[in-house]
């Protein structure tokens, strides 16, 4: 049978190609206003700062359950944990704060950025690894315990704080955008899925027993406290584990389309606030 | 009697080509079935679009082949293969056709 199924997906893949668009220029800020025009007219009841609660925006008897856990926030360990490792120095003696403006706080709502210099895009989380090699410390795994911890804490100091991404004029930064948007629209693995096929085609309807979240905001409350998870989890996490879903090879973590991905995810959510950590079932 | 010959031949010339189409699979078989399916994947991993479910019907192609059983190696290759050659068929087709579900 699912022999039958892979066989069938094939052809469904090849039949239903669709004819090429034409290629068009790309062009953020029309990109960001169609892409907030569709999620606040789809979701007219929704206010706009409140889908950077993902689910819980979408779905009201959800809503009431995370309000009940979130007197107790499964989170809150990591925040915690986060702030001992911000305080705790390097061998060297320096500290993560010494590696980003405002000693690391309140500042998690300008991430990802447009590094000029190296013309690539620059993630929270690969900030985080490149000041503890630039210090002489092993860096983190993108996907487990303590890079979840030092993103929470930096979320925590950020929170309420809106989404400022700049896209400069400079054509690599606008590649890396489109790049981004690109990945966010391909469909991929076997089960032909893109990230847009469930985060703006079905935001609020059910795969199996979960909510989907609006892709508007879907950054905002990262990293979270998934009970899937029974833990922490990371953007980087949270891409890995959808690509495995639609059953697509993941890319390793941090990888240039990934960060692309954010890139564009975060632009799209400009002006909405920080939300993190979150929790999600 | 020249009527029984006939279908004796017949039936015996039945039985050779059932025999024949039925020959069970050699180790060759499995290598160049592996090849092809390994090519193809590779392919795919240079779109960025391999499928997890090829490379489990690659390790279970291998798994057959190290117990001997060439007839499921082949047949688990050659299932790798058709769902890489379907992973780059997709990678190729949303090179473009990304652009028309992008919200305008």
């Amino acid at each position: 049978m699912p022999r039958v199924m892979s066989v069938a997906i094939a052809f469904l893949i090849a039949v239903l190609a669709r004819p090429v668009a034409a290629a068009d220029a790309v062009n953020p800020d029309a990109d960001f206003k169609a892409f907030r025009d569709y999620f606040t007219k789809r979701f007219p009841n929704v206010p706009l700062n409140d889908f950077v609660n993902g689910p819980y925006s979408m779905d009201a008897e959800l809503r009431k359950q995370w309000q009940a856990i979130d007197d107790f926030p499964p989170y809150d360990f990591a925040i915690d944990r986060g702030k001992q490792m911000f305080a705790t120095p390097f061998k060297n003696g320096k500290f993560y704060g010494d590696c980003f403006p405002n000693q690391g706080i309140g500042i998690r709502q300008n991430y990802p950025y447009f590094d000029d210099k190296t013309g690539e895009i620059v993630t929270l989380e690969l900030a985080l690894n490149r000041c503890r090699e630039a210090n002489g410390e092993a860096p983190y795994s993108y996907v487990k315990d303590e890079m979840a911890s030092l993103t929470a804490y930096m979320a925590f100091t950020s929170r309420g704080k809106p989404f400022d991404i700049k896209i400069p004029d400079d054509p690599r930064a606008l590649a890396a955008f489109e790049k981004g948007e690109q990945y966010f629209y391909t469909r991929r693995g076997q089960l032909n899925f893109s990230c847009a096929s469930c985060h703006v085609q079905l935001p609020g309807e059910h795969i199996r027993t979960e909510v989907l979240a609006p892709a508007l905001g879907i950054l905002a409350a990262m990293p979270i406290y998934r009970s899937e998870w029974n833990g922490m989890g990371t953007i980087s996490r949270r891409f890995v584990t959808c690509n495995s879903q639609v059953r697509g090879v993941p890319l390793p973590p941090q990888d240039e389309l990934y960060r692309d991905v954010e890139y564009f995810l975060s632009y799209m959510s400009n002006g909405l606030p920080i939300a993190g950590p979150g929790a999600r079932p | 009697m020249r009527t029984r010959k006939l279908f004796v031949v017949t039936g015996l010339c039945w039985l050779a080509a059932v025999a024949a189409a039925s020959a069970a699979s050699t180790e060759a078989d499995f290598k160049g079935a592996l090849n092809a399916a390994e090519a193809a994947e590779k392919a795919a991993g240079t779109l960025k679009n391999q499928w997890t479910t090829t490379g489990q019907a690659l390790a279970a192609a291998k798994k057959a082949a190290a117990a001997g059983d060439f007839d499921t190696a082949v047949n688990e290759a050659k299932h790798a293969e058709a769902l890489a050659k379907a992973s780059i068929a997709q990678a190729t087709e949303q090179q473009d056709a990304w652009r028309s579900a992008v919200i305008r």
